[in-house]
């Protein structure tokens, strides 16, 4: 039996301290902070983990929007709330811890007793990945053999945006989200802003582009593609659209419609739904990723802007 | 102890940490907190899965691996649903809280569909 | 049984399309939101009305051919075969589910028609593009529930339910109904998580995902490994979380009641069933091995609780919806106890044990529905709904007050409704298995709806001479639509046996009964 390397228990424990510091730090903003920086070191325990898509949807996605978001959340919650600062009593606690480290053990019991040799689909995809034209196996589950969870996935986002924007106040609607509004940016964010998206365009593109066959794809991608946008909103330069402007939800439904749309083709051409015909199941592929990155880009971006507000809200700038 | 054993381990402990979290903090957005150590977990529990069964050439069994990428998009998702409802809650009540009691300050409502 | 054959014959020889038809519940709603979403506008609306009966004929279809073959529809996404790919299934359970939900959601459709307009002069409100289109979501997401057949598939069915399902809560945007959609979407969210967490587990052990492989494999494995158990503990628990089984029924009430009239007649009828039938998905298909344990024991306890305790509950309400979700937190405990009936040691009980509890599931979805729905008309009309300020709702609003009535008797289980059938079939498993305690229960969760129902009568029907000022009269079609449902649940007990035998369509598990 090996150890691990040293650096993976260093990372391990990096974890683990920077979990305890997110439930145990008294104030929420703290604790928010305490998660991207969690988010990061989780993202190099993937790239240990040989899974660099991973990573990269966890750095992107996991540390950085949600960061984002938790962190504009907590900055906006009143001070006087009294969920600040009540706590449950010892009894409770303890109860709590007792039953959480017992559901831990549990669950660390059951990964120590995992069979050897593990199963695993490995060998199937390898075998069947030529079919999809793709190189990258995790595309290739994604968008051929558990194309179902994809789209399902897809349709997830845009109900979640729909949910959230449900959320506005009736004389809102027709308003611009208002998240993303604050006080007029300073001079560095507004030239950031105006620097970086071409780059970060090229970057969200090329993360697609390569996504085929290497580490990336559509959900990497749209997830840059979303932070430049969210920059350029946040440092006031654009506008965020109304929730009623009929090319933006189009974008936000178009790649989800792409796929329904290719998959049913697949239903007569290819004899099931979600299929390829054969030898064009790569193009189609990349068609459906690229469609999809603009969309889940579009969605990611108005999640982060949060509900419409009504247009005579404090902070809104011409 | 292969690093798979390990990082599994990590994740259930990550686990019982975010459950604790979502037990014991009363308010919303730590609870959400909490929710995403809980997910982290799982899904890093799913890595060390997935990474056991690397085989043919992958450094992981790329099933388990989309399906990680499937869970993540979908826990934002579910982040930024939650986070619009914690700060309406804010400004509708001014507490964050999820005692049963209803809240204690209420803004004008809204007309109520039938 | 001419006419189920023909219709069978019908769909699946005229169309041709066999078990492409499967793709019909699931991508139907699912492109129209997509739609809905991109023209908005007053098309919401349409596009869900139009969608409606096209999903019952697809259901009625599958139902049909599903219950002349005999054996489950199966259709390979993609055109890859599990473990590699999904697959989409119906059997007989998936037929009924498919059935009555697309039932539920016509009526409650059509109920919410004039509610969730555009009026004129606006091009799009918030309510109406909320709520047809979360509705097209709800609708995709239990459909997909009903004909998954791949566990992580079906987590992502969960989750396009949550995320309709819980806006549909706060829809009127006041602080209280803010709070409980929160508490709802926390107990969802934490639900789904420990569910994935199963399907981790399960797949780190046996490396598949579909139902019907892990199914196979677990019973080549004899005992059941530590994976699967904790996998079924975890799974279990999130689903509970979802179902609102007590003791993690908290949520419910406030998200049921808080809900505008129409929502909370499709949460209470159908949302919270879906998790429950992957409860029994995982119970009775994937590990047949759990349900001779005290395991299931522990599940009939917590529903004979739920019966108790949501009953009692329900008779102290102040309000005719808390009243009526309430009534589902006690509802949702008869459910449960299929799982210990179907241990019966006698033998084979599973299958009319299995079609007692859909008959039930059933039952109560029409009857809840109308209950909502009925309550909704009351409280629009009233301006409250205030149960001790009831008086003369009975003359000022006859067919609400009696569809809500007819609801309530089909509840409690009088002859011929739904319910009455599905408690003479419980409750014979019981008696032939000896586990009478159940039974007992049954009746007391009888007599306990039947009181909460005879409070509210008690007010409806009193001070007849002086019927309150009502602010609005509903619609007569509105108030025809909730008694047809609640008439729906009343008349499912006349079932003819052959079409029961629907629900035991493609069901393997006696075979894995017998394992230790």
């Amino acid at each position: 039996m090996s150890l691990p390397a040293p650096v993976d228990l260093g990372l391990a424990a990096l974890v683990l301290g920077l979990a305890g510091w997110v439930i145990t730090t008294s104030a929420t903003y703290r604790a928010a902070e305490g998660f991207v920086a969690y988010g990061l070191v989780l993202a190099l325990v993937w790239v240990r983990l040989g899974s660099v898509d991973v990573a990269l949807t966890e750095a992107a996605l996991g540390s950085g929007l949600t960061g984002l978001l938790l962190l504009r959340a907590a900055a906006r919650l009143p001070a006087d709330d009294p969920a600040e600062t009540t706590r449950p009593g010892p009894g409770v606690r303890v109860v709590a811890a007792v039953l959480c480290t017992a559901v831990a053990g549990a669950l660390a019991a059951v990964v120590l007793l995992l069979p050897e040799p593990a199963p695993s689909l490995a060998p199937a995809v390898a075998a069947n990945l030529s079919a999809t034209g793709v190189g990258n196996p995790v595309t290739g589950v994604l968008l051929a053999f558990r194309a179902v969870d994809t789209l399902g996935e897809s349709i997830v986002l845009v109900l979640a945006l729909v949910g959230l924007w449900s959320l506005a106040p009736d004389d809102a609607w027709g308003g611009r989200p208002g998240f993303l509004r604050g006080p007029a940016a300073a001079s560095p964010l507004r030239f950031l802003a105006q620097v970086l998206p071409p780059f970060g365009i090229l970057v969200g593109i090329h993360l697609l582009w390569i996504g085929a066959d290497h580490p990336g794809g559509k959900f990497q991608g749209a997830t840059v593609l979303a932070a430049m946008w969210v920059l350029v909103l946040v440092a006031g330069l654009r506008q965020p659209p109304r929730v009623t402007s009929r090319p933006m939800r189009g974008l936000a439904v178009f790649g989800s419609l792409v796929f329904v749309g290719i998959g049913t083709a697949g239903a007569w051409l290819a004899g099931a739904f979600l299929a390829y015909p054969e030898g064009l199941a790569k193009p189609l592929i990349l068609s459906i990723e690229t469609a999809l990155m603009l969309s889940v880009a579009v969605i990611l971006g108005l999640l982060l802007a949060g509900p419409p507000e009504p247009d005579d809200a404090a902070g809104v700038r011409s | 102890m292969s690093d798979a054993t390990l990082f599994g381990l990590c994740g259930a402990a990550l686990v019982g940490l975010g459950l604790y979290g979502l037990i014991c903090h009363p308010g919303a957005l730590r609870k959400l907190l909490a929710f995403n150590l809980v997910g982290s977990g799982v899904f890093l529990l799913f890595g060390a899965v997935a990474r056991r069964g690397a085989a043919s050439g992958f450094g992981g069994d790329p099933v388990p691996q989309a399906l990680v990428i499937t869970g993540l998009v979908v826990a934002f998702a579910a982040t930024a649903l939650a986070v619009a409802l914690v700060v309406r809650l804010a400004q509708a009540a001014g507490r964050t809280d999820l005692d049963p009691e209803p809240p204690a300050r209420s803004e004008a409502t809204p007309e109520r569909p039938s | 049984m001419v006419s189920v054959q023909w219709l069978g014959g019908l769909f699946a020889g005229v169309t041709g399309l066999g078990s492409t038809l499967l793709l019909v519940p699931v991508m139907l709603p699912l492109a129209g939101l997509l739609l809905a979403i991109a023209f908005g506008g007053r098309h919401p609306r349409r596009i869900v009305l139009a969608l409606l009966p096209l999903g019952l004929v697809a259901a009625v279809g599958i139902a049909a051919v599903v219950l002349e073959a005999d054996a489950p529809l199966r259709y390979d996404l993609g055109g890859w075969a599990p473990p590699l790919g999904v697959t989409l299934q119906a059997d007989g359970l998936s037929a009924v589910l498919l059935l009555v939900t697309s039932v539920v959601m016509l009526a409650v459709g059509l109920y919410a028609w004039p509610g969730f307009g555009v009026p004129p002069g606006s091009s799009e409100t918030r309510t109406s593009f909320a709520f047809w289109t979360l509705l097209l979501g709800v609708w995709g997401g239990l459909n997909l529930v009903f004909l998954g057949q791949d566990l992580f598939t079906l987590y992502v069915a969960l989750e396009l339910l949550t995320f309709s399902a819980v806006p549909l809560v706060c829809l009127d945007g006041r602080a209280d109904t803010l709070q409980a959609a929160l508490r709802y979407l926390l107990f969802a969210l934490l639900g789904s998580i420990l569910y994935v967490l199963g399907t981790a587990l399960l797949y780190g052990q046996f490396g598949t995902l579909d139902i019907g492989l892990l199914r196979d494999r677990l019973a080549a494995a004899g005992a059941l490994p530590p994976a699967a158990i904790a996998a079924a503990a975890l799974m279990t628990v999130g689903l509970l979380a979802k179902t609102a089984l007590f003791p993690l029924h908290l949520w419910l009430p406030p998200a049921h009641a808080g809900a505008p009239p129409a929502a909370s007649a499709i949460l209470s009828a159908l949302v919270v069933k879906a998790s429950f039938v992957l409860i029994v998905r995982i119970w009775f298909d994937l590990m047949p091995a759990l349900l001779t344990r005290s395991a299931a024991e522990v599940l009939g306890v917590l529903g004979a609780v739920a019966i108790v305790y949501g009953g009692a509950l329900a008779l102290g309400q102040a309000r005719l919806k808390l009243l009526v979700a309430y009534s589902t937190l006690a509802q949702l405990g008869y459910l449960f106890l299929i799982f210990p009936l179907a241990t019966s040691p006698a033998g084979n009980a599973t299958g009319e044990v299995l079609t007692g509890g859909m008959l039930q599931l059933a039952a109560h979805a029409c009857a809840k529905a109308a209950m909502f729905l009925a309550a909704g008309l009351i409280a629009t009309s009233l301006g409250h709904d205030r149960i001790g300020e009831l008086a003369g709702v009975g003359r000022a609003l006859p067919l609400s007050v009696l569809a809500f009535g007819i609801a309530g008797l089909a509840l409690v289980g009088i002859e011929p409704s739904g319910a009455y059938l599905a408690k003479t079939l419980l409750d014979g498993a019981a008696q032939a298995s000896g586990q009478w305690g159940w039974g007992l229960v049954m009746q007391i969760g009888g007599l306990l709806t039947a009181a909460y129902l005879i409070r509210v009568f008690f007010h409806a029907l009193s001070g007849f001479a002086r019927p309150p000022a009502l602010r609005a009269r509903p619609a007569r079609y509105q108030e025809l639509l909730v008694l047809g449902l609640a008439l729906c649940s009343l008349a499912l007990g006349l079932l003819p046996p052959a079409y029961l035998a629907v629900v035991t369509v493609g069901r393997v598990a006696a075979a894995g009964g017998g394992l230790p």
